[in-house]
């Protein structure tokens, strides 16, 4: 009977850490459409009345194409780069909540899921630092 | 067509909020009709579109997330297990990308949608759920409960291999297409891991967004994100699927379904006819 309790206990908690995850994500998401909106009122007027071209590829320039490049760009305060960085706020999401699903499982010190979820994040690093 | 920035963002906002809305009403996802809809509609380069698709994507999956935890439904361990094959599945598609022709991209990407046309035009049957588990799956901790109608109840786990690979192929798809493809991923565990339907249903869209964060990192990378393009799709398929989640309550529309699913077969056959033909 008290296993089961002590059972049901780390169940809430497990339970609450991923609530506290899920809540994370959702500021993540507003906060990505707010800096997004605030870029292109920057931007988007100077440009209203010129013609886009999408239809042939030839790339985002070079300061767009990294964390780096794009933080550095949007401190100058270029609306352009201030959307990307809302991008990359996204991109960067789902790789938050990796990150404390770690802090998660050594909580509940399952190790196994631990180096699980810490192989998970190695790749989602290596593709957005060096892909 | 010549557009000026204005109608081009404005038409795209709107045809992103239409797909966002009925993505959310018909449980389709609005994310697999934003590539037809750049590469047909507006004429944008595929690769562009695959990039603003991808970035879409990860925006729904984490906006849904926090719902999906409160209902207790997705497990979380089966999710991180599956996700070192999805995310390695996603970086191989995301080379894939960067070495086929844009015509043969968009032909799968034809196939993949008809494929996802015929899955959703059919009932999805609900199987009782295991009530044993492979030792695989015990000694990976996998099997857990679930709520229903207020009370937990356990569920097994099966096929854990099975279920791996195909969540490979999965991850191969999403890097390639810029797509979440829930649909292969909810296959994976229903039918090979022997999952119940809210399980896995939830812990797929746990998955989508990591899956997809792993190959939007290389196309970054590569040039395939262009913010002026993935702003209005991103904002707008959001605004549109929660919209339509609000509306959806507990109603299944079976009609908005089955046009939803006609209007992806025509956008898929158009994908395939104009990858074979060269246009794209």
């Amino acid at each position: 009977m008290a296993q089961l309790a002590g059972s049901k206990t780390s169940e809430h908690r497990e339970h609450a850490i991923e609530q506290f995850i899920g809540n994370l994500l959702r500021v993540c998401v507003i906060a990505t459409v707010v800096i997004v909106v605030v870029g292109g009122i920057l931007f988007l007027p100077s440009i209203l009345w010129t013609a886009p071209s999408y239809s042939k590829f030839v790339g985002e320039p070079a300061a767009f194409r990294s964390v780096a490049g794009i933080l550095g760009q949007a401190l100058t305060g270029d609306g352009r780069a201030i959307v990307q960085t809302g991008m990359l706020l996204l991109v960067l999401t789902p790789i938050l909540r990796v990150a404390f699903s770690v802090f998660a499982f050594l909580y509940e010190k399952d190790y196994l899921y631990v180096v699980l979820t810490l192989v998970v994040l190695g790749l989602l690093m290596f593709s957005l630092l060096a892909g | 067509m010549h557009l000026t920035i204005i109608q081009f963002t404005g038409f795209l906002f709107a045809g992103a909020l239409a797909a966002g809305f009925l993505g959310a009403l018909t449980g389709l996802g609005g994310g697999v009709v934003i590539v037809p809809l750049l590469t047909i509609v507006f004429g944008v380069d595929i690769r562009y579109a695959i990039g603003a698709s991808l970035i879409t994507v990860i925006a729904t999956s984490s906006g849904a997330a926090s719902a999906y935890v409160r209902e207790g439904y997705s497990n979380i361990r089966i999710g991180m297990l599956l996700e070192i094959a999805t995310t390695i599945g996603a970086l191989v598609g995301a080379y894939l990308g960067g070495i086929l022709s844009p015509s043969f991209i968009a032909i799968i990407f034809g196939l993949v949608l008809v494929y996802s046309a015929y899955l959703s035009s059919r009932p999805r049957a609900e199987h009782a759920p295991a009530h044993t588990s492979d030792s695989l799956a015990l000694r990976l901790k996998l099997p857990s409960s679930y709520p229903v109608k207020g009370e937990m109840v356990d569920y097994g786990v099966h096929n854990v291999p099975a279920g791996f690979g195909l969540m490979g192929l999965a991850g191969v798809l999403s890097g390639l297409l810029g797509i979440g493809s829930g649909a292969v991923k909810v296959l994976a565990m229903d039918h090979a891991m022997k999952l119940p339907f809210k399980v896995s249903t939830t812990t797929s869209n746990f998955m989508i967004g990591v899956t997809a964060a792993a190959s939007a990192g290389v196309y970054l990378h590569r040039g395939y994100i262009d913010p002026l393009l993935a702003m209005p799709v991103v904002l707008g398929v959001l605004a549109g699927s929660l919209t339509g989640a609000k509306v959806l309550g507990r109603s299944s529309p079976k009609l908005l379904r089955i046009v939803f699913s006609i209007v992806i077969f025509v956008l898929a056959i158009e994908m395939i006819y104009n990858g074979a033909t060269g246009r794209i």
